[in-house]
């Protein structure tokens, strides 16, 4: 459609306007009131025991999170694209759900299972298992909300390949394993990495689900945007701004690492 | 789809893991982390037998958070629907410095921390606003918070779409002296559809369900600014699981009636397209 110049132009600005009302000023003064008092001042928020701890904890749990779904993301792929069974098509409609419920909605299901009064709380009790309030109650929550990423990126580049070059490696007398290992996984590591890259950022920024199953404990079980939560409700406004940027940092990082590895992905 | 090769019986322990390992392993770890939890939910939800959970949905306050929640959804749906159609064509057909740049800015939301965009947008439009702007503690600040989150769904629904379009049809439409406008609403948009609406679909979803963004700027004021999801979450918090498990269900079947319809809107797309 070849709209005249002000047309264009028009429409460029509302749509950069729309952005920059909603997205890059809000951002922008976060960044600008965290540093507007000095360097000295963030790196003493941030470095607060608490909030060191906030950040381990965050570490911590994306990384047990993280591979156990590029691990489960590989095999729903696998079965998504390549299996060839009646529970195919349910599998399909059943791995987008993490993303349609709200996270206090299964921040309550982990609740209703794993706590106290929960379906296998009173077994876990008596083998002295924590889950709700304790960092496994995290992990589970986290997984929970970042579980189809890595499905949803890998399945598209399986279609794409095909089976061709696994059944060639077959014939020449490879096992499954070093079909996958040799062919399959260099084929879909672009795929893979855009998940883990997507999964990770989920995995460090979650907050409704773990809000509910964390107990809030600091130094305990306070993750970094709990932590922002806390500092913005104790009236801590410089503090929550402190760690907000931290946690805006790590999202641009991610954006970054999703164009470079978006762009090699498209090149594959 | 692949289907160069029949679905063949290869030999056995040779090939890739034909699906039958890796059906078995993913449908065992989705039941045990995601459908067991979600069956707790509904199974305390009934627990007092359906009156009792009729009385905790019709609740005055559930009521309201649930009205409160679907209209702001919808909107917000309708809002980004527009906004980003709008945009994907920007970023598609229009040229400008920094175009990559914004491109990838798109994303930003989803990789922001939920609750760093409500302190975010809480910083511009919060008391204290550099702009004299104080939208905190009311609908429109939900309204905001949540057009925040569910931005790139429709821009990155539509975009890909717009780029395969096939321009000739543009081209022949305005050869025969159709005006942009008209070229617009009877050649583009028709195509575009099916993928505006599933992405303002997703975005329906994530803004029913959204918490991080909405918690700190809503203010959460009963029969006012307090949406579903933060409702739940006071359930929780005054020990009232029942209560919580009950609005709960009710998200959860809006979560799923999102999910089918996106994906029958996904069938009608593709059966567009031959």
């Amino acid at each position: 459609m070849s709209v005249d110049r002000r047309t264009r132009i028009g429409l460029r600005v509302v749509a950069l306007g729309y952005l920059a009302v909603l997205l890059l000023v809000p951002v922008g003064l976060v960044f600008y009131r965290t540093f507007e008092k000095g360097l000295g001042f963030v790196w003493e928020s941030v470095t607060t025991p608490a909030a060191i701890s906030a950040l381990f904890l965050t570490l911590e749990v994306a990384a047990i999170t993280v591979p156990l779904n590029a691990a489960f993301g590989i095999f729903a792929a696998l079965a998504l694209v390549r299996g060839r069974f009646p529970g195919r098509r349910l599998l399909d409609a059943l791995i987008d759900l993490p993303f349609a419920i709200s996270p206090v909605v299964i921040g309550l299901a982990l609740l209703l299972v794993f706590g106290r009064t929960g379906w296998f709380g009173p077994e876990l009790a008596e083998a002295g298992i924590q889950i709700i309030f304790s960092v496994p109650g995290i992990v589970i929550a986290t997984v929970f909300v970042s579980m189809p990423f890595v499905a949803r990126e890998v399945a598209p580049v399986l279609e794409e390949i095909g089976e061709e070059q696994e059944q060639a490696a077959a014939t020449l007398g490879a096992n499954a394993w070093q079909t996958f290992w040799r062919v399959t996984l260099p084929a879909i590591r672009w795929g893979l990495a855009y998940g883990v890259v997507l999964s990770t950022a989920r995995a460090i920024g979650e907050f409704g689900a773990v809000s509910v199953v964390s107990g809030k404990v600091a130094g305990e079980t306070e993750t970094l945007t709990l932590l922002v939560e806390k500092r913005f409700q104790n009236f801590d406004l410089a503090g929550a701004y402190a760690a907000s940027a931290l946690l805006a940092l790590i999202a641009l990082g991610t954006l970054l690492a999703m164009s470079l590895i978006g762009a090699r992905k498209s090149e594959a | 789809m692949s289907v160069a090769l029949p679905a063949g019986r290869r030999r056995s322990g040779a090939g890739v893991p034909s699906g039958g390992l890796a059906m078995g392993v993913s449908m065992l770890w989705l039941s045990l982390i995601v459908l067991i939890p979600l069956a707790a939910v509904v199974e305390r939800s009934l627990e007092g037998g359906l009156e009792a959970f009729w009385n905790s949905v019709s609740a005055r306050q559930a009521v309201s958070a649930l009205r409160f929640t679907l209209l702001v959804a919808l909107a917000t749906a309708a809002i980004n629907g527009v906004a980003g159609t709008l945009i994907a064509w920007v970023l598609v057909r229009d040229q400008f410095p920094g175009k990559r740049a914004v491109n990838a800015l798109i994303d930003l939301p989803f990789a922001l921390p939920t609750i760093v965009a409500g302190l975010t947008l809480l910083a511009l439009y919060g008391p204290g606003s550099p702009i004299g702007v104080n939208v905190a503690l009311t609908k429109l600040a939900v309204l905001l918070a949540l057009l925040f989150v569910t931005l790139p769904f429709v821009i990155r629904s539509v975009q890909p779409v717009l780029l395969e379009l096939d321009r000739e049809m543009e081209e022949a439409a305005a050869s025969l002296g159709a005006r942009p406008g008209v070229i617009f609403t009877r050649v583009i948009l028709p195509s575009l559809i099916p993928a505006i609406l599933s992405g303002a679909a997703l975005a329906f979803a994530r803004a029913v369900g959204e918490f991080g963004s909405v918690v700190l700027i809503s203010g959460n004021v009963p029969f006012d600014t307090q949406v579903a999801s933060v409702f739940v979450y006071k359930q929780i918090e005054s020990d009232n699981p029942g209560g919580a498990a009950a609005v709960s269900v009710v998200l959860l079947g809006l979560s799923m009636l999102v999910l089918v319809a996106i994906r029958y809107v996904g069938a009608w797309g593709s059966r567009h397209e031959r």
